[in-house]
C-alpha cells in the first residue's frame, strides 16, 4: 500500500543523506521525495512516499526514528489528510490541438503559464491521480516534457506535525 | 574563561570526558592533534601497526569494560583503514568514538591529498557522525559523539575533524558541557508497565518456558537481575553468541549457545517452548534458522531498547522497549507483586525432558569428538585451556571454526570475558582485541583463540604488543585450512577445495614470534597439551604465540540444517547435524 511519511529533520548537512541512506541500505523504496526548510529556520520537512506491507512500514517509521537527525514523524496515510504535487508539463499546441489542450486544462482546473507559436506550458496542482488523469486525457504523442515535484502533504483538521 | 587551540581543546575535551586511552596512528591531516597529544599527559595513546587495529582494539576496550572506546585515524587511507573495525562494532552495537583527521575544510570536495569523504564513507554503519566546521563547537561534539555512542542502543560514533580545526595560535573558550540533550533523540528509559506485567504473568503460566538472552543483556549491565529472574523461575536459559557470559556458563539452568552451532539441548528447548522469553537479542538468521519454521508453537516476549529490533524477523507478542537492566528489575519486583508461582510440575516434567536431551547429546556432558584419534581434537585444546586459566580469563576470538569451539568449550562464567565478531564476523578481529582487553585489565589473564589464517589478518600487532607490554597469549588452532569455509566445501561443494588451502605457504609461527621478541611453543602431540599450554600460562609477563597442530579434518557440530537442504528434515531450530554423519 502507498504510505505517504511527513519527517522533521535537524536542518543539518548529511542529514538528508541519512534519510536517503536508509531506504537504499535496507532496500525499501522511495517513490517520490521532496524536501524544504520549515518557518523554523532549524528544522527541514521531508516528505516521502513510499509503498510497501505494514510489516515493511513499520519497520521504515522505527529506522527513520532512530536517526538521530529525526524529529519527529508521522504516517499521513494513517488518518485523513492532504495530499498534493504540482506538475509542469509542455505540450505540443499547433493548429486544432491548440484549442483541445486549452480545453483540457480548463477541465483540470490547470493554468497555461508559458506560451509559444506551438507549446503550451501547463501548470497542474492536485492529487497524483489527477496529474495523472490529465497526462491520459491530453495524450502520450503531444507531450514534450514532463516535471513533477513529488507528494507533499498535510493532515486534515487540527493535527498539526509540530516540536 | 581559559583559551585553547583546537587540538588542545580536543584532548582536554577527551580527558574531561573521561578517556583514559586512545588508539591510533598518525598522518598529515591528523597531526595538529598528535601535537596536541605530546603536549598533555591526561589521555595515553596506543600506537597500533595498522588503524583497523586500532579501531578493534578501541571496540573490545568497550567490550571487556563497558566503557567507551576510542581511536583516532588520519584522513584518506586512515579512515578508510577504519572502516572495518567501525563496522564491526556497529552490527554488535558496542560504544566507541572515531575521530579521523580531515582534509582542510577549504579543501574538502577538490580531491585533496588524503581527502575521502569519511562521514558518506561511514554513513551506514554508524550511529551517528559529525563533520566539525567550527573549533568552538569541538567540545559540545566530543560531549554528543559519546553521550551518543553509549546511550539507547549503543553504537560508533565519527567526529571528522578537517586539519585547520585543530590548528594552533587560534584560541577558543574552552568549557565543557556538563549535560547533553538532543531534542531529536530520546532513548526509552523505561519500560511500559502494562507490559511488563503481561509479559511476567505469561511467563508464570508457562509449561515449558525458556530465557533466550543475546549481547545486549551484556551490553546493558543486565546480568546480575537476569541470573536473579530466571533462578527465581527456574527456567532455563540460553544465550546468543554475544551474549556468551550474561548467565553463568557453569550453571545447571544454562543449555549453552543457541544457533547455528548452538547445544541440541538448546535448541530443541527454543523448538518445544510454549514461552520464550528474549531479551537483548535480535533474532538473527544464524539463531533461528528459517524464520517460517521457528519454534510453532511459542507465545514470544521480547525485550530489547531497539524498538527497530522487535518483530523485525520474528513477530513478538508482547513487545517491551526499555533498557534490560530496569525492565528484569521491575519485573523482580512485580514477582513479588504477583505473588503468583510458576507451575512447578509443568515445570519439572520441562527439566526432566531437557535433561534427557542434555544427556543424550550435551557435548560438555561427554565428548562427541573422536577422543582415541592420534591426532589433537581442536574441541580439546579448548577444553584443555579453560582447566589452565580456570575458566577466569578473558578470551578473545577471531573467525572460524576455532570461534565456534571456543564459544561451545569454554563456559563463561560472567558477562564481557567473551570477545568475538558476532554480527559482522571480522577475520583479523582477535588479536587487536586482545590488546584492547589487555590494556584495559593489566593484571587479567588474556588468550586469543584463533586460527593460522585469521592470526595473519592483523598478524603485524605482534609489534605493538612488544611496544606496550602487553603478554597477551595466542592460542592457535592451526587445521592449515580457512578450516570454515573448508567445512562447508566439504558439506555443500562436494569436498572442493576452492582456495582454502595454503599449499605449504604458512610461516614459521614460532620464528615469527620471536622476532617480535616474543616466546614461540608448538604442540603437535596430544599428550604435551596441557603441560605445555600450563608452561604457556605461567609466562605471565611475556607474548606467547601457541602454534597448536590440530586435526585438519575436523567439522564443527552441532549445525543447524538449513532448510533447502535436500537430505531430510531441515529448516528448524530441531533440526540439526551431529557428526560427519548423524543428525537429529
Ligand atoms: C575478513 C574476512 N574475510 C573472509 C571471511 C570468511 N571466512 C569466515 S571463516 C574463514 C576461515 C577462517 O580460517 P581460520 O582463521 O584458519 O579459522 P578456522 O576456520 O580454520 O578455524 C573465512 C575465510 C571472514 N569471516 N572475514
Ligand atoms: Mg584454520
Amino acid at each position: 500500500m502507498k504510505r505517504i511519511i511527513s519527517v522533521l529533520v535537524e536542518n543539518e548537512p548529511g542529514a538528508l543523506s541519512r534519510v536517503v541512506g536508509l531506504f537504499s541500505q535496507r532496500g525499501y523504496n522511495i517513490e517520490t521525495l521532496t524536501v524544504a526548510p520549515t518557518e523554523d529556520s532549524t528544522l527541514s520537512r521531508l516528505t516521502i512516499t513510499t509503498v510497501g506491507s505494514d510489516h515493511v512500514i513499520e519497520q521504515i517509521t522505527k529506522h527513520l526514528n532512530k536517526i538521530v537527525d529525526v524529529v519527529k514523524l508521522v504516517d499521513l496515510t494513517e488518518g485523513a489528510h492532504i495530499e498534493r504535487e504540482l506538475m509542469l508539463i509542455k505540450v505540443r499546441a499547433t493548429g486544432s490541438q491548440r484549442a483541445e489542450v486549452k480545453r483540457c486544462v480548463d477541465i483540470f482546473r490547470g493554468q497555461i503559464v508559458d506560451v509559444t507559436a506551438s507549446v503550451y506550458t501547463v501548470q497542474l496542482v492536485g492529487h497524483s491521480d489527477k496529474l495523472d488523469a490529465f497526462f491520459q486525457a491530453v495524450g502520450e504523442a503531444s507531450i514534450l516534457e514532463v516535471v513533477r515535484s513529488g507528494v507533499t502533504g498535510i493532515a486534515r483538521g487540527e493535527k498539526v506535525l509540530s516540536l | 574563561m581559559e583559551q585553547l587551540s583546537g587540538g588542545d581543546m580536543l584532548l582536554r575535551a577527551l580527558a574531561d570526558e573521561g578517556v583514559e586511552c586512545i588508539f591510533g596512528y598518525p598522518g598529515g591531516a591528523a597531526l595538529h592533534i598528535y601535537d596536541a597529544i605530546f603536549r598533555q599527559d591526561r589521555v595515553h595513546h596506543v600506537l597500533v601497526r595498522h588503524e583497523q587495529a586500532a579501531t578493534h582494539a578501541a571496540d573490545a576496550y568497550s567490550r571487556s569494560t563497558g566503557l567507551t572506546g576510542t581511536c583516532l585515524v588520519t584522513s584518506g587511507p586512515g579512515a578508510t583503514n577504519a572502516i572495518t573495525g567501525i563496522a564491526t562494532a556497529y552490527m554488535d552495537s558496542i560504544p566507541m568514538v572515531v575521530i579521523s583527521g580531515q582534509v582542510a575544510s577549504d579543501r574538502i570536495g577538490e580531491d585533496a591529498f588524503q581527502e575521502t569523504d569519511m562521514v558518506g564513507v561511514s554513513r551506514p554503519i554508524v550511529k551517528h557522525s559529525y563533520l566539525v566546521k567550527d573549533p568552538a563547537q569541538i567540545p559540545a561534539i566530543i560531549k554528543k559523539a559519546y553521550y551518543l555512542a553509549a546511550s539507547g542502543r549503543p553504537g560508533p560514533v565519527v567526529v571528522d575533524i578537517p586539519k585547520d580545526m585543530t590548528a594552533q595560535g587560534k584560541l577558543f573558550d574552552y568549557h565543557y558541557p556538563e549535560t547533553v540533550r538532543l531534542r531529536s533523540y530520546n532513548p526509552a528509559t523505561r519500560g511500559h508497565a502494562g507490559q511488563i506485567k503481561k509479559a511476567m504473568q505469561l511467563m508464570l503460566a508457562a509449561k515449558r518456558p525458556i530465557i533466550y538472552a543475546g549481547g545486549g543483556v551484556i551490553q546493558g549491565n543486565a546480568s546480575a537481575p537476569l541470573t536473579a529472574l530466571a533462578q527465581k523461575l527456574n527456567v532455563p536459559v540460553t544465550n546468543t553468541l554475544m551474549g556468551l557470559g550474561a548467565y553463568p556458563g557453569d550453571d545447571k539452568q544454562f543449555l549453552g549457545m543457541l544457533g547455528m552451532h548452538g547445544m541440541v539441548e538448546a535448541n530443541f528447548a527454543m523448538h518445544n517452548a510454549d514461552v520464550i522469553f528474549a531479551i537483548g537479542a535480535r533474532f538473527d538468521d544464524r539463531v533461528t534458522n528459517a524464520t517460517e519454521k521457528f519454534c510453532p508453537g511459542a507465545k514470544i516476549v521480547h525485550v530489547d531498547i531497539d524498538p527497530a529490533s522487535i518483530s523485525k524477523t520474528v513477530q513478538a507478542d508482547v513487545p517491551i522497549v526499555g533498557p534490560v537492566d530496569s525492565v528484569l528489575n521491575d519485573m523482580l519486583q512485580i514477582l513479588d507483586e504477583l505473588k503468583q508461582t510458576m507451575d512447578t510440575e509443568a515445570l519439572s516434567v520441562w527439566w526432566a525432558q531437557i535433561n534427557e536431551w542434555r544427556e543424550k547429546h550435551g557435548i560438555l556432558v561427554k565428548p562427541r569428538y573422536d577422543t582415541t584419534s592420534e591426532a589433537i581434537k581442536p574441541q580439546e585444546v579448548i577444553s584443555a585451556l579453560y582447566e589452565v586459566t580456570n575458566g577466569e580469563a578473558y578470551i578473545t576470538s577471531d573467525v572460524g571454526q576455532h570461534q565456534m569451539f571456543a564459544a561451545q568449550y569454554y563456559p563463561f562464567k560472567y558477562p564481557r570475558r567473551w570477545i568475538n565478531s558476532g554480527g559482522l564476523g571480522t577475520m583479523g578481529f582477535g588479536l587487536p582485541a586482545a590488546m584492547g582487553v589487555q590494556y584495559a585489565h593489566r593484571d587479567a589473564v588474556v588468550a586469543c583463540v584463533t586460527g593460522e589464517g585469521s592470526i595473519q589478518m592483523c598478524i603485524q600487532e605482534l609489534s605493538t604488543c612488544t611496544q606496550y607490554h602487553l603478554p597477551i597469549k595466542i592460542i592457535c588452532l592451526n587445521n592449515q585450512a580457512l578450516g570454515m569455509v573448508k567445512q562447508w566445501q566439504d558439506m555443500n561443494y562436494g569436498g572442493r577445495h576452492s582456495e582454502s588451502l595454503y599449499e605449504e605457504s604458512l610461516p614459521d609461527f614460532i620464528k615469527l614470534a620471536e622476532a617480535y621478541g616474543h616466546v614461540g611453543v608448538r604442540i603437535s602431540q596430544r599428550a604435551e597439551l596441557k603441560d605445555k599450554l600450563t608452561e604457556v600460562f605461567a609466562m605471565k609477563d611475556r607474548v606467547v604465540f601457541v602454534d597448536i597442530q590440530v586435526d585438519t579434518k575436523e567439522h564443527v557440530y552441532p549445525m543447524l540444517i538449513p532448510h533447502n537442504d535436500p537430505s531430510g528434515a531441515n529448516g528448524s531450530m530441531r533440526d540439526m547435524f551431529l557428526s560427519k554423519t548423524e543428525r537429529t
